[in-house]
Protein backbone atom coordinates (compact mmCIF):
# COMPACT_ATOMS: atom_id res chain seq x y z
CA UNK A 1 0.00 0.00 0.00
CA UNK A 2 1.65 3.33 -0.93
CA UNK A 3 0.66 6.55 0.91
CA UNK A 4 -2.34 8.24 -0.30
CA UNK A 5 -0.86 11.54 -1.74
CA UNK A 6 0.08 8.33 -4.19
CA UNK A 7 -3.46 7.41 -4.99
CA UNK A 8 -4.82 11.04 -5.30
CA UNK A 9 -2.03 11.20 -7.88
CA UNK A 10 -3.01 8.41 -9.66
CA UNK A 11 -6.86 9.55 -9.40
CA UNK A 12 -6.59 12.07 -12.65
CA UNK A 13 -5.69 9.29 -14.78
CA UNK A 14 -7.62 6.70 -14.00
CA UNK A 15 -10.70 9.24 -14.46
CA UNK A 16 -9.71 10.09 -18.05
CA UNK A 17 -8.58 6.14 -18.74
CA UNK A 18 -12.32 5.48 -18.02
CA UNK A 19 -14.27 8.13 -19.83
CA UNK A 20 -11.94 7.18 -23.23
CA UNK A 21 -12.91 3.39 -22.46
CA UNK A 22 -16.32 4.64 -21.89
CA UNK A 23 -16.65 4.81 -25.13
CA UNK A 24 -16.05 1.51 -25.70
CA UNK A 25 -18.59 0.89 -22.96
CA UNK A 26 -21.45 2.72 -24.85
CA UNK A 27 -20.52 0.11 -27.74
CA UNK A 28 -20.98 -3.29 -25.51
CA UNK A 29 -23.97 -1.08 -24.05
CA UNK A 30 -25.57 -1.72 -27.66
CA UNK A 31 -25.25 -5.05 -28.05
CA UNK A 32 -25.62 -6.15 -24.39
CA UNK A 33 -28.79 -4.08 -22.72
CA UNK A 34 -30.30 -3.78 -26.45
CA UNK A 35 -29.92 -6.57 -28.65
CA UNK A 36 -29.23 -8.69 -25.41
CA UNK A 37 -26.37 -10.20 -26.93
CA UNK A 38 -23.12 -10.69 -25.46
CA UNK A 39 -20.52 -9.92 -28.89
CA UNK A 40 -17.36 -11.25 -28.17
CA UNK A 41 -15.70 -8.98 -31.37
CA UNK A 42 -15.20 -6.60 -28.71
CA UNK A 43 -11.50 -7.63 -27.78
CA UNK A 44 -10.58 -7.45 -31.00
CA UNK A 45 -12.02 -4.58 -32.54
CA UNK A 46 -10.63 -2.72 -29.31
CA UNK A 47 -7.55 -4.03 -30.63
CA UNK A 48 -8.00 -2.85 -34.12
CA UNK A 49 -8.91 0.41 -33.18
CA UNK A 50 -5.35 0.86 -31.25
CA UNK A 51 -3.57 -0.92 -34.44
CA UNK A 52 -4.88 0.77 -36.72
CA UNK A 53 -4.72 4.33 -35.21
CA UNK A 54 -1.28 3.12 -34.37
CA UNK A 55 -0.17 2.13 -37.68
CA UNK A 56 -1.52 6.02 -39.34
CA UNK A 57 -0.11 8.45 -37.22
CA UNK A 58 3.43 6.35 -36.76
CA UNK A 59 4.19 4.82 -39.92
CA UNK A 60 1.78 6.53 -42.38
CA UNK A 61 2.38 10.22 -41.32
CA UNK A 62 -1.54 10.79 -40.85
CA UNK A 63 -3.21 13.26 -38.35
CA UNK A 64 -4.04 11.82 -35.19
CA UNK A 65 -8.05 12.87 -35.77
CA UNK A 66 -7.81 11.19 -39.34
CA UNK A 67 -6.38 7.81 -37.14
CA UNK A 68 -9.77 8.30 -34.85
CA UNK A 69 -12.02 8.12 -37.99
CA UNK A 70 -10.02 5.29 -39.79
CA UNK A 71 -10.04 3.31 -36.59
CA UNK A 72 -13.87 4.15 -36.11
CA UNK A 73 -15.03 2.48 -39.58
CA UNK A 74 -11.82 -0.79 -38.93
CA UNK A 75 -14.16 -1.57 -35.88
CA UNK A 76 -17.99 -0.91 -37.67
CA UNK A 77 -16.00 -3.11 -40.31
CA UNK A 78 -15.42 -5.80 -37.54
CA UNK A 79 -18.80 -5.64 -36.41
CA UNK A 80 -20.31 -6.13 -39.79
CA UNK A 81 -18.03 -9.06 -40.35
CA UNK A 82 -20.04 -10.57 -37.23
CA UNK A 83 -23.66 -8.98 -38.09
CA UNK A 84 -22.99 -11.00 -41.40
CA UNK A 85 -21.97 -14.28 -39.40
CA UNK A 86 -24.74 -14.13 -37.24
CA UNK A 87 -27.42 -13.31 -39.45
CA UNK A 88 -26.71 -14.44 -42.90
CA UNK A 89 -24.53 -17.55 -41.17
CA UNK A 90 -26.79 -18.25 -39.00
CA UNK A 91 -24.15 -18.59 -36.31
CA UNK A 92 -24.92 -17.91 -32.81
CA UNK A 93 -23.74 -14.70 -31.59
CA UNK A 94 -21.35 -15.50 -29.33
CA UNK A 95 -19.28 -17.84 -31.72
CA UNK A 96 -19.60 -15.12 -34.35
CA UNK A 97 -17.84 -12.40 -31.85
CA UNK A 98 -14.99 -15.42 -31.13
CA UNK A 99 -14.97 -16.10 -34.65
CA UNK A 100 -14.01 -12.59 -35.51
CA UNK A 101 -11.90 -11.83 -32.53
CA UNK A 102 -9.68 -14.55 -33.13
CA UNK A 103 -9.29 -13.39 -37.13
CA UNK A 104 -8.65 -10.00 -35.31
CA UNK A 105 -5.50 -11.38 -33.88
CA UNK A 106 -3.72 -12.03 -36.95
CA UNK A 107 -5.13 -9.50 -38.86
CA UNK A 108 -4.12 -6.83 -36.11
CA UNK A 109 -0.81 -8.13 -36.17
CA UNK A 110 -0.89 -7.64 -39.93
CA UNK A 111 -1.85 -4.25 -39.47
CA UNK A 112 0.95 -3.05 -36.76
CA UNK A 113 3.42 -5.64 -38.60
CA UNK A 114 4.89 -6.42 -35.18
CA UNK A 115 2.90 -6.77 -31.53
CA UNK A 116 3.23 -3.18 -30.15
CA UNK A 117 4.06 0.06 -31.36
CA UNK A 118 4.96 3.19 -29.50
CA UNK A 119 3.32 6.70 -30.39
CA UNK A 120 6.52 8.44 -29.45
CA UNK A 121 7.54 12.05 -31.02
CA UNK A 122 4.40 11.98 -33.00
CA UNK A 123 1.27 13.90 -32.32
CA UNK A 124 -1.85 13.02 -31.06
CA UNK A 125 -4.95 15.05 -30.49
CA UNK A 126 -3.98 15.43 -26.60
CA UNK A 127 -0.56 16.22 -26.97
CA UNK A 128 -2.01 18.64 -29.64
CA UNK A 129 -4.90 20.00 -26.96
CA UNK A 130 -2.44 20.03 -24.40
CA UNK A 131 0.28 22.28 -25.98
CA UNK A 132 -3.21 24.84 -26.93
CA UNK A 133 -4.58 24.75 -23.78
CA UNK A 134 -1.77 24.33 -21.13
CA UNK A 135 -3.66 21.98 -19.14
CA UNK A 136 -2.01 18.90 -18.06
CA UNK A 137 -2.44 15.84 -20.01
CA UNK A 138 -5.00 13.73 -18.22
CA UNK A 139 -7.14 16.55 -17.53
CA UNK A 140 -6.68 17.12 -21.61
CA UNK A 141 -7.99 13.48 -22.10
CA UNK A 142 -10.90 13.40 -19.42
CA UNK A 143 -12.59 16.41 -21.00
CA UNK A 144 -12.10 15.52 -23.74
CA UNK A 145 -13.16 12.16 -23.37
CA UNK A 146 -16.35 13.53 -21.67
CA UNK A 147 -16.81 15.75 -24.96
CA UNK A 148 -16.97 12.73 -26.99
CA UNK A 149 -18.85 10.57 -25.41
CA UNK A 150 -21.61 13.18 -24.38
CA UNK A 151 -21.91 13.85 -28.56
CA UNK A 152 -21.77 9.80 -29.11
CA UNK A 153 -24.62 9.84 -26.28
CA UNK A 154 -26.64 12.58 -28.37
CA UNK A 155 -26.41 10.41 -31.29
CA UNK A 156 -27.25 7.23 -29.60
CA UNK A 157 -30.45 8.89 -28.26
CA UNK A 158 -31.53 10.55 -31.85
CA UNK A 159 -30.67 6.91 -33.21
CA UNK A 160 -32.27 4.74 -30.64
CA UNK A 161 -35.61 7.13 -31.22
CA UNK A 162 -36.01 6.57 -34.74
CA UNK A 163 -37.26 3.85 -36.78
CA UNK A 164 -34.46 1.33 -36.66
CA UNK A 165 -33.42 2.00 -33.46
CA UNK A 166 -36.91 1.08 -32.25
CA UNK A 167 -36.58 -1.78 -34.70
CA UNK A 168 -33.34 -2.50 -32.05
CA UNK A 169 -35.08 -2.57 -29.10
CA UNK A 170 -38.19 -4.31 -29.86
CA UNK A 171 -35.59 -7.27 -31.87
CA UNK A 172 -33.71 -7.31 -28.30
CA UNK A 173 -37.45 -7.45 -26.78
CA UNK A 174 -39.20 -9.95 -28.52
CA UNK A 175 -37.76 -10.93 -32.08
CA UNK A 176 -40.62 -12.94 -33.07
CA UNK A 177 -42.94 -10.37 -32.36
CA UNK A 178 -41.04 -7.74 -34.38
CA UNK A 179 -40.43 -9.55 -37.41
CA UNK A 180 -44.21 -10.61 -37.65
CA UNK A 181 -45.00 -6.73 -37.58
CA UNK A 182 -42.57 -6.35 -40.60
CA UNK A 183 -39.28 -5.35 -39.65
CA UNK A 184 -35.83 -7.15 -40.93
CA UNK A 185 -34.31 -8.04 -37.92
CA UNK A 186 -31.65 -9.25 -39.73
CA UNK A 187 -30.41 -5.91 -41.25
CA UNK A 188 -31.09 -3.95 -38.07
CA UNK A 189 -28.94 -6.33 -35.53
CA UNK A 190 -26.23 -6.56 -38.51
CA UNK A 191 -26.49 -2.52 -38.62
CA UNK A 192 -26.36 -2.47 -34.70
CA UNK A 193 -23.03 -4.58 -34.65
CA UNK A 194 -21.12 -2.69 -36.97
CA UNK A 195 -22.11 0.89 -34.96
CA UNK A 196 -21.14 -1.20 -31.31
CA UNK A 197 -17.97 -1.68 -32.70
CA UNK A 198 -17.51 1.64 -34.57
CA UNK A 199 -17.44 2.64 -30.92
CA UNK A 200 -15.32 0.32 -29.27
CA UNK A 201 -12.72 1.08 -32.58
CA UNK A 202 -13.12 4.32 -31.75
CA UNK A 203 -12.13 3.84 -28.06
CA UNK A 204 -9.38 1.68 -29.19
CA UNK A 205 -7.74 4.36 -30.66
CA UNK A 206 -8.69 7.16 -28.41
CA UNK A 207 -6.62 5.06 -25.64
CA UNK A 208 -4.07 3.90 -27.66
CA UNK A 209 -3.25 8.19 -28.67
CA UNK A 210 -3.36 8.93 -24.32
CA UNK A 211 -1.24 5.97 -23.27
CA UNK A 212 1.01 6.36 -26.10
CA UNK A 213 1.47 2.56 -27.68
CA UNK A 214 -0.21 0.32 -29.31
CA UNK A 215 -0.35 -3.41 -28.45
CA UNK A 216 -2.14 -6.55 -30.29
CA UNK A 217 -3.07 -7.55 -26.71
CA UNK A 218 -4.76 -4.10 -25.71
CA UNK A 219 -8.01 -5.60 -26.23
CA UNK A 220 -7.70 -9.13 -23.94
CA UNK A 221 -10.81 -8.67 -21.79
CA UNK A 222 -12.50 -5.69 -22.96
CA UNK A 223 -15.94 -7.18 -22.80
CA UNK A 224 -15.83 -8.37 -19.54
CA UNK A 225 -14.30 -4.70 -18.54
CA UNK A 226 -17.20 -3.20 -20.60
CA UNK A 227 -20.37 -5.55 -18.54
CA UNK A 228 -18.25 -5.21 -15.46
CA UNK A 229 -18.85 -1.07 -16.38
CA UNK A 230 -22.59 -1.73 -17.58
CA UNK A 231 -23.20 -3.72 -14.22
CA UNK A 232 -21.50 -0.69 -12.07
CA UNK A 233 -23.54 1.93 -13.80
CA UNK A 234 -26.60 0.04 -13.26
CA UNK A 235 -25.99 -0.65 -9.80
CA UNK A 236 -25.26 3.25 -8.98
CA UNK A 237 -27.97 4.36 -11.74
CA UNK A 238 -30.52 1.51 -11.25
CA UNK A 239 -33.57 4.27 -10.36
CA UNK A 240 -32.84 6.43 -13.68
CA UNK A 241 -35.38 6.13 -16.39
CA UNK A 242 -34.35 7.60 -19.13
CA UNK A 243 -32.08 6.07 -21.99
CA UNK A 244 -30.17 8.71 -22.24
CA UNK A 245 -29.27 8.77 -18.31
CA UNK A 246 -28.87 5.20 -18.94
CA UNK A 247 -25.77 5.39 -21.45
CA UNK A 248 -24.56 8.34 -18.97
CA UNK A 249 -24.78 5.69 -16.08
CA UNK A 250 -22.61 3.12 -18.37
CA UNK A 251 -19.67 5.57 -19.09
CA UNK A 252 -20.05 6.77 -15.37
CA UNK A 253 -19.44 3.06 -14.36
CA UNK A 254 -16.74 2.86 -16.57
CA UNK A 255 -14.66 5.62 -14.81
CA UNK A 256 -16.10 4.09 -11.43
CA UNK A 257 -14.34 0.95 -12.75
CA UNK A 258 -11.30 2.43 -13.15
CA UNK A 259 -10.68 3.93 -10.25
CA UNK A 260 -11.81 0.83 -8.07
CA UNK A 261 -8.55 -0.55 -10.59
CA UNK A 262 -6.10 2.48 -9.10
CA UNK A 263 -7.35 1.65 -5.91
CA UNK A 264 -6.30 -2.05 -6.02
CA UNK A 265 -3.39 -1.19 -7.51
CA UNK A 266 -3.04 1.32 -4.78
CA UNK A 267 -3.10 -1.17 -2.71
CA UNK A 268 -0.15 -3.27 -3.49
CA UNK A 269 -2.12 -5.96 -6.07
CA UNK A 270 -1.34 -6.60 -9.25
CA UNK A 271 -2.99 -5.24 -12.48
CA UNK A 272 -3.12 -8.73 -13.93
CA UNK A 273 -5.60 -9.29 -10.89
CA UNK A 274 -8.20 -7.20 -12.15
CA UNK A 275 -9.74 -9.24 -14.96
CA UNK A 276 -9.78 -11.82 -12.00
CA UNK A 277 -11.93 -9.26 -10.04
CA UNK A 278 -13.75 -7.72 -13.06
CA UNK A 279 -15.07 -11.33 -14.06
CA UNK A 280 -16.29 -11.82 -10.38
CA UNK A 281 -17.86 -8.54 -10.56
CA UNK A 282 -19.40 -9.69 -13.76
CA UNK A 283 -20.13 -12.90 -12.60
CA UNK A 284 -22.07 -11.82 -9.32
CA UNK A 285 -24.08 -9.35 -11.02
CA UNK A 286 -25.35 -12.15 -12.99
CA UNK A 287 -25.87 -14.60 -10.27
CA UNK A 288 -27.62 -12.70 -7.65
CA UNK A 289 -30.74 -12.43 -9.31
CA UNK A 290 -30.77 -15.61 -9.82
CA UNK A 291 -30.30 -16.70 -6.66
CA UNK A 292 -32.37 -14.18 -5.10
CA UNK A 293 -35.78 -15.82 -7.60
CA UNK A 294 -34.61 -19.17 -6.61
CA UNK A 295 -34.35 -18.43 -2.80
CA UNK A 296 -38.24 -16.56 -2.72
CA UNK A 297 -39.12 -19.60 -4.42
CA UNK A 298 -37.70 -21.58 -2.27
CA UNK A 299 -39.00 -19.87 0.73
CA UNK A 300 -42.60 -19.24 -0.86
CA UNK A 301 -43.47 -23.05 -0.65
CA UNK A 302 -45.72 -24.08 1.71
CA UNK A 303 -46.95 -27.87 2.12
CA UNK A 304 -50.06 -26.39 3.64
CA UNK A 305 -50.76 -24.45 0.80
CA UNK A 306 -51.22 -20.77 0.50
CA UNK A 307 -50.67 -19.04 3.55
CA UNK A 308 -51.78 -15.16 3.26
CA UNK B 1 -58.11 -13.64 -52.23
CA UNK B 2 -55.84 -15.91 -50.38
CA UNK B 3 -55.01 -19.10 -52.70
CA UNK B 4 -52.81 -22.00 -51.39
CA UNK B 5 -52.27 -24.71 -54.11
CA UNK B 6 -50.39 -27.80 -53.53
CA UNK B 7 -48.48 -27.28 -50.90
CA UNK B 8 -46.39 -29.10 -49.26
CA UNK B 9 -43.98 -29.16 -46.08
CA UNK B 10 -41.80 -31.92 -44.15
CA UNK B 11 -39.68 -31.51 -40.98
CA UNK B 12 -36.55 -32.95 -40.54
CA UNK B 13 -36.57 -34.54 -44.32
CA UNK B 14 -34.44 -37.00 -44.59
CA UNK B 15 -33.89 -37.92 -40.64
CA UNK B 16 -35.37 -41.09 -38.43
CA UNK B 17 -37.38 -37.79 -37.45
CA UNK B 18 -39.43 -37.26 -40.66
CA UNK B 19 -42.66 -35.70 -40.38
CA UNK B 20 -44.75 -34.98 -43.03
CA UNK B 21 -46.78 -31.38 -41.90
CA UNK B 22 -48.75 -29.97 -44.72
CA UNK B 23 -49.54 -33.00 -47.85
CA UNK B 24 -50.75 -31.06 -50.50
CA UNK B 25 -52.90 -28.47 -49.14
CA UNK B 26 -55.30 -26.60 -51.47
CA UNK B 27 -57.34 -23.99 -50.10
CA UNK B 28 -58.82 -20.62 -51.21
CA UNK B 29 -60.44 -17.82 -49.19
CA UNK B 30 -62.80 -15.15 -50.42
CA UNK B 31 -62.63 -11.51 -49.09
CA UNK B 32 -64.16 -11.37 -45.70
CA UNK B 33 -63.91 -14.62 -44.83
CA UNK B 34 -63.64 -15.65 -41.45
CA UNK B 35 -62.39 -19.16 -41.54
CA UNK B 36 -62.47 -21.17 -38.30
CA UNK B 37 -59.78 -24.50 -38.57
CA UNK B 38 -59.97 -27.20 -35.93
CA UNK B 39 -58.52 -30.53 -36.01
CA UNK B 40 -56.33 -32.99 -33.93
CA UNK B 41 -53.17 -32.53 -32.38
CA UNK B 42 -50.01 -32.89 -35.49
CA UNK B 43 -53.15 -32.09 -38.07
CA UNK B 44 -50.94 -29.06 -39.79
CA UNK B 45 -53.05 -26.12 -38.06
CA UNK B 46 -49.91 -24.36 -37.19
CA UNK B 47 -47.72 -25.23 -39.42
CA UNK B 48 -50.55 -24.16 -42.38
CA UNK B 49 -50.33 -20.70 -40.71
CA UNK B 50 -47.03 -20.35 -40.45
CA UNK B 51 -46.15 -21.38 -44.09
CA UNK B 52 -48.61 -18.65 -45.30
CA UNK B 53 -46.90 -16.32 -42.49
CA UNK B 54 -43.69 -17.33 -43.83
CA UNK B 55 -42.12 -18.77 -41.05
CA UNK B 56 -40.25 -21.69 -42.14
CA UNK B 57 -39.97 -21.80 -45.88
CA UNK B 58 -42.42 -24.22 -47.96
CA UNK B 59 -41.13 -27.23 -49.96
CA UNK B 60 -43.41 -27.11 -53.02
CA UNK B 61 -46.69 -25.57 -54.08
CA UNK B 62 -47.58 -21.86 -54.35
CA UNK B 63 -49.22 -19.18 -51.58
CA UNK B 64 -50.46 -15.77 -53.29
CA UNK B 65 -52.28 -13.06 -52.08
CA UNK B 66 -54.37 -10.68 -53.91
CA UNK B 67 -54.03 -6.74 -53.04
CA UNK B 68 -55.19 -3.57 -54.32
CA UNK B 69 -52.39 -1.24 -55.45
CA UNK B 70 -52.31 1.46 -53.39
CA UNK B 71 -52.16 4.28 -56.15
CA UNK B 72 -54.13 2.59 -59.12
CA UNK B 73 -56.74 1.06 -57.44
CA UNK B 74 -55.78 -2.09 -59.28
CA UNK B 75 -55.98 -5.94 -57.91
CA UNK B 76 -52.54 -8.11 -58.43
CA UNK B 77 -51.75 -11.10 -57.51
CA UNK B 78 -48.58 -10.88 -55.09
CA UNK B 79 -46.99 -14.63 -54.82
CA UNK B 80 -45.73 -14.81 -51.00
CA UNK B 81 -44.27 -18.67 -51.69
CA UNK B 82 -40.37 -17.18 -51.12
CA UNK B 83 -41.16 -13.86 -49.66
CA UNK B 84 -39.45 -13.29 -46.46
CA UNK B 85 -41.49 -13.57 -43.06
CA UNK B 86 -40.90 -9.63 -42.60
CA UNK B 87 -42.35 -8.56 -45.77
CA UNK B 88 -45.33 -10.48 -45.51
CA UNK B 89 -46.15 -8.70 -42.84
CA UNK B 90 -47.17 -5.60 -44.54
CA UNK B 91 -50.69 -8.07 -45.77
CA UNK B 92 -50.69 -10.23 -42.69
CA UNK B 93 -51.63 -9.47 -38.69
CA UNK B 94 -50.73 -12.14 -36.60
CA UNK B 95 -51.66 -13.19 -33.11
CA UNK B 96 -49.65 -16.02 -31.79
CA UNK B 97 -51.29 -19.24 -28.66
CA UNK B 98 -48.04 -17.77 -26.24
CA UNK B 99 -49.21 -14.11 -25.20
CA UNK B 100 -45.39 -13.11 -24.11
CA UNK B 101 -44.72 -13.77 -28.24
CA UNK B 102 -46.81 -10.94 -29.55
CA UNK B 103 -45.71 -8.11 -27.48
CA UNK B 104 -42.17 -6.59 -26.42
CA UNK B 105 -42.67 -7.02 -22.73
CA UNK B 106 -39.91 -4.01 -22.43
CA UNK B 107 -41.59 -1.49 -24.19
CA UNK B 108 -44.42 0.96 -23.09
CA UNK B 109 -47.74 0.04 -23.82
CA UNK B 110 -48.10 2.96 -26.54
CA UNK B 111 -44.39 2.09 -27.89
CA UNK B 112 -45.57 -1.17 -28.86
CA UNK B 113 -48.53 -0.07 -30.71
CA UNK B 114 -46.61 2.44 -32.10
CA UNK B 115 -44.53 -0.22 -34.03
CA UNK B 116 -47.88 -1.89 -35.10
CA UNK B 117 -49.29 0.92 -36.43
CA UNK B 118 -45.83 1.32 -38.70
CA UNK B 119 -46.18 -1.79 -39.52
CA UNK B 120 -47.12 -1.62 -43.76
CA UNK B 121 -45.37 1.58 -43.77
CA UNK B 122 -42.58 2.20 -46.53
CA UNK B 123 -39.23 1.41 -45.95
CA UNK B 124 -35.90 2.80 -46.59
CA UNK B 125 -33.15 4.66 -45.18
CA UNK B 126 -34.99 7.51 -45.25
CA UNK B 127 -38.06 6.18 -42.97
CA UNK B 128 -35.28 3.78 -40.70
CA UNK B 129 -33.69 7.42 -39.79
CA UNK B 130 -37.37 8.97 -39.18
CA UNK B 131 -37.76 9.88 -35.49
CA UNK B 132 -40.37 8.39 -33.98
CA UNK B 133 -41.62 6.08 -30.41
CA UNK B 134 -41.53 7.84 -27.20
CA UNK B 135 -40.41 11.32 -28.37
CA UNK B 136 -41.90 10.88 -31.95
CA UNK B 137 -45.54 9.36 -31.26
CA UNK B 138 -47.70 12.60 -32.23
CA UNK B 139 -50.49 13.55 -30.46
CA UNK B 140 -52.95 12.40 -33.31
CA UNK B 141 -51.61 8.94 -32.85
CA UNK B 142 -51.84 8.81 -28.61
CA UNK B 143 -55.60 9.83 -29.32
CA UNK B 144 -55.96 7.11 -31.81
CA UNK B 145 -54.18 4.48 -29.18
CA UNK B 146 -56.58 5.85 -26.85
CA UNK B 147 -59.46 5.67 -28.56
CA UNK B 148 -58.49 1.69 -29.34
CA UNK B 149 -57.53 0.89 -26.40
CA UNK B 150 -60.99 1.81 -25.41
CA UNK B 151 -62.87 0.01 -27.50
CA UNK B 152 -61.17 -3.54 -25.79
CA UNK B 153 -62.84 -2.17 -22.31
CA UNK B 154 -59.59 -3.70 -20.41
CA UNK B 155 -58.74 0.00 -18.80
CA UNK B 156 -55.06 -0.03 -21.08
CA UNK B 157 -55.99 3.22 -21.95
CA UNK B 158 -55.19 4.74 -19.21
CA UNK B 159 -51.85 2.97 -18.48
CA UNK B 160 -50.30 4.02 -22.30
CA UNK B 161 -47.02 4.56 -20.50
CA UNK B 162 -47.17 1.42 -19.08
CA UNK B 163 -44.52 -1.36 -19.51
CA UNK B 164 -46.08 -4.32 -21.43
CA UNK B 165 -44.90 -6.95 -19.25
CA UNK B 166 -46.53 -5.68 -15.85
CA UNK B 167 -50.07 -6.77 -18.13
CA UNK B 168 -51.88 -10.02 -17.65
CA UNK B 169 -51.72 -12.75 -20.07
CA UNK B 170 -55.25 -12.05 -21.77
CA UNK B 171 -54.58 -7.87 -21.71
CA UNK B 172 -51.67 -9.04 -23.33
CA UNK B 173 -53.52 -11.15 -25.89
CA UNK B 174 -56.07 -8.51 -25.95
CA UNK B 175 -53.20 -5.81 -27.10
CA UNK B 176 -51.44 -8.26 -29.44
CA UNK B 177 -54.87 -8.09 -31.39
CA UNK B 178 -55.23 -4.77 -31.50
CA UNK B 179 -51.57 -4.55 -32.60
CA UNK B 180 -52.23 -7.07 -35.42
CA UNK B 181 -55.40 -5.05 -36.48
CA UNK B 182 -54.21 -1.22 -35.85
CA UNK B 183 -53.27 -1.25 -39.92
CA UNK B 184 -55.91 -3.29 -41.13
CA UNK B 185 -54.70 -6.09 -42.91
CA UNK B 186 -55.40 -8.25 -45.63
CA UNK B 187 -55.48 -11.28 -43.78
CA UNK B 188 -55.23 -11.70 -39.99
CA UNK B 189 -53.99 -15.21 -38.76
CA UNK B 190 -54.81 -16.47 -35.00
CA UNK B 191 -53.58 -19.60 -33.88
CA UNK B 192 -55.51 -20.99 -30.59
CA UNK B 193 -54.84 -17.34 -29.86
CA UNK B 194 -56.89 -18.25 -26.42
CA UNK B 195 -55.62 -21.15 -25.53
CA UNK B 196 -53.50 -20.31 -22.84
CA UNK B 197 -56.15 -17.99 -21.03
CA UNK B 198 -58.42 -19.03 -18.32
CA UNK B 199 -62.27 -19.34 -19.46
CA UNK B 200 -63.54 -15.91 -18.57
CA UNK B 201 -60.42 -14.16 -20.26
CA UNK B 202 -60.75 -16.64 -23.20
CA UNK B 203 -64.28 -15.66 -23.70
CA UNK B 204 -63.44 -11.84 -23.20
CA UNK B 205 -60.67 -12.32 -25.81
CA UNK B 206 -63.06 -14.36 -28.26
CA UNK B 207 -65.61 -12.52 -28.16
CA UNK B 208 -63.12 -9.05 -28.88
CA UNK B 209 -61.82 -11.35 -31.86
CA UNK B 210 -65.07 -11.92 -33.62
CA UNK B 211 -66.45 -7.83 -32.85
CA UNK B 212 -62.99 -6.68 -34.21
CA UNK B 213 -62.84 -8.82 -37.44
CA UNK B 214 -66.62 -8.15 -38.06
CA UNK B 215 -66.35 -4.56 -37.92
CA UNK B 216 -63.42 -4.38 -39.90
CA UNK B 217 -64.73 -6.66 -42.27
CA UNK B 218 -61.45 -8.85 -41.70
CA UNK B 219 -60.40 -11.62 -43.97
CA UNK B 220 -59.34 -13.93 -40.94
CA UNK B 221 -57.88 -17.65 -40.39
CA UNK B 222 -58.53 -18.67 -36.78
CA UNK B 223 -57.63 -21.98 -35.12
CA UNK B 224 -59.00 -23.36 -32.08
CA UNK B 225 -59.59 -27.22 -30.42
CA UNK B 226 -63.08 -25.95 -28.94
CA UNK B 227 -65.66 -26.73 -31.71
CA UNK B 228 -68.15 -24.98 -30.41
CA UNK B 229 -66.19 -21.41 -30.77
CA UNK B 230 -65.38 -22.95 -34.44
CA UNK B 231 -68.97 -23.54 -35.12
CA UNK B 232 -69.95 -19.85 -33.40
CA UNK B 233 -67.42 -17.73 -34.94
CA UNK B 234 -67.14 -17.32 -38.83
CA UNK B 235 -68.64 -17.89 -41.81
CA UNK B 236 -66.41 -20.88 -42.73
CA UNK B 237 -65.24 -23.97 -41.10
CA UNK B 238 -62.38 -26.28 -42.19
CA UNK B 239 -60.85 -29.08 -40.56
CA UNK B 240 -57.39 -30.12 -40.87
CA UNK B 241 -56.28 -34.05 -40.63
CA UNK B 242 -52.68 -35.04 -41.62
CA UNK B 243 -52.01 -32.17 -43.75
CA UNK B 244 -54.75 -31.68 -45.56
CA UNK B 245 -58.13 -29.86 -45.07
CA UNK B 246 -60.55 -33.17 -44.75
CA UNK B 247 -63.59 -31.06 -43.91
CA UNK B 248 -64.77 -27.56 -45.56
CA UNK B 249 -68.03 -26.09 -44.60
CA UNK B 250 -69.13 -22.57 -45.51
CA UNK B 251 -72.87 -20.55 -45.02
CA UNK B 252 -76.02 -21.71 -43.86
CA UNK B 253 -74.48 -25.47 -43.33
CA UNK B 254 -71.73 -24.79 -41.46
CA UNK B 255 -74.66 -22.17 -39.07
CA UNK B 256 -76.21 -25.57 -38.53
CA UNK B 257 -73.69 -27.63 -38.06
CA UNK B 258 -73.57 -29.60 -34.34
CA UNK B 259 -70.54 -30.64 -32.24
CA UNK B 260 -71.39 -34.09 -32.85
CA UNK B 261 -71.24 -33.75 -36.76
CA UNK B 262 -68.22 -32.64 -36.42
CA UNK B 263 -67.55 -35.50 -34.34
CA UNK B 264 -68.71 -38.24 -36.36
CA UNK B 265 -66.95 -36.41 -39.47
CA UNK B 266 -63.71 -36.57 -37.45
CA UNK B 267 -63.97 -40.16 -36.62
CA UNK B 268 -65.17 -41.11 -40.00
CA UNK B 269 -61.55 -39.98 -41.09
CA UNK B 270 -59.10 -41.04 -37.92
CA UNK B 271 -60.92 -44.67 -37.31
CA UNK B 272 -61.97 -43.07 -33.74
CA UNK B 273 -58.73 -42.18 -32.57
CA UNK B 274 -60.75 -39.14 -30.72
CA UNK B 275 -61.68 -40.13 -27.45
CA UNK B 276 -57.88 -39.29 -25.90
CA UNK B 277 -57.66 -35.90 -28.47
CA UNK B 278 -57.47 -32.62 -27.25
CA UNK B 279 -59.67 -31.66 -29.41
CA UNK B 280 -62.51 -31.03 -26.71
CA UNK B 281 -66.01 -29.74 -26.76
CA UNK B 282 -65.66 -27.97 -23.51
N1 LIG C 1 -40.49 -26.63 -36.40
C1 LIG C 1 -40.82 -27.94 -36.48
N2 LIG C 1 -39.85 -28.88 -36.56
C2 LIG C 1 -40.17 -30.17 -36.64
N3 LIG C 1 -41.42 -30.65 -36.67
C3 LIG C 1 -42.43 -29.79 -36.60
C4 LIG C 1 -42.19 -28.38 -36.50
N4 LIG C 1 -43.37 -27.74 -36.46
C5 LIG C 1 -44.31 -28.69 -36.52
N5 LIG C 1 -43.75 -29.92 -36.62
C6 LIG C 1 -44.47 -31.19 -36.74
O1 LIG C 1 -45.41 -31.07 -37.77
C7 LIG C 1 -46.63 -31.68 -37.40
C8 LIG C 1 -47.75 -30.68 -37.48
O2 LIG C 1 -47.59 -29.78 -36.43
P1 LIG C 1 -48.53 -28.52 -36.16
O3 LIG C 1 -48.77 -27.82 -37.43
O4 LIG C 1 -47.94 -27.76 -35.06
O5 LIG C 1 -49.87 -29.23 -35.66
P2 LIG C 1 -51.17 -28.60 -35.03
O6 LIG C 1 -52.26 -28.96 -35.97
O7 LIG C 1 -51.34 -29.28 -33.71
O8 LIG C 1 -50.99 -27.14 -34.89
C9 LIG C 1 -46.45 -32.24 -36.02
O9 LIG C 1 -46.15 -33.61 -36.12
C10 LIG C 1 -45.26 -31.49 -35.48
O10 LIG C 1 -44.52 -32.28 -34.60
MG1 LIG D 1 -50.83 -25.83 -33.20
Amino acid sequence: MGNIGALFQALPGAVSQGVLWGIMVLGVYITFKILDIADLTVDGSFALGGCVCALLVVEKGRGPVEALLMATLAGFIAGAVTGILHTLCDIPAILAGILTQIALWSINLRVMGKSNTPLLKVDTIFSKLVAVSGMPQSTVAMVTGIVIAVLLILFLYWLFGTELGCTLRATGNNEDMIRALGRNTKTAKLIALAISNALVGLSGALVCQSQKYADIGMGTGAIVIGLAAIVIGDVLFGWVRSFGSKLMAAVVGSVVYFVIRAIVLWLGMDANDMKLISAIIVALALCIPVFINKWRNYHSYSEEGPTC
Amino acid sequence: MLTLTNVYKTFNKGTINEKKALNGLDLHLEDGDFVTIIGGNGAGKSTMLNMIAGVYPIDCGKITIEDKDAQSGVEKVINLSRMPEYKRAAYIGRVFQDPMKGTAAGMEIEENLALAYRRSKSRGLKWALTRSYRWGITKKEKELYYEKLKTLGLGLEERMTSKVGLLSGGQRQALTLLMATLEKPKLLLLDEHTAALDPKTAKTVLDLTGRIVNENHLTAMMVTHNMKDAIRLGNRLIMMHEGRIIYDVSGEEKKNLHVSDLLTKFEEVSGGEFANDRMMLS
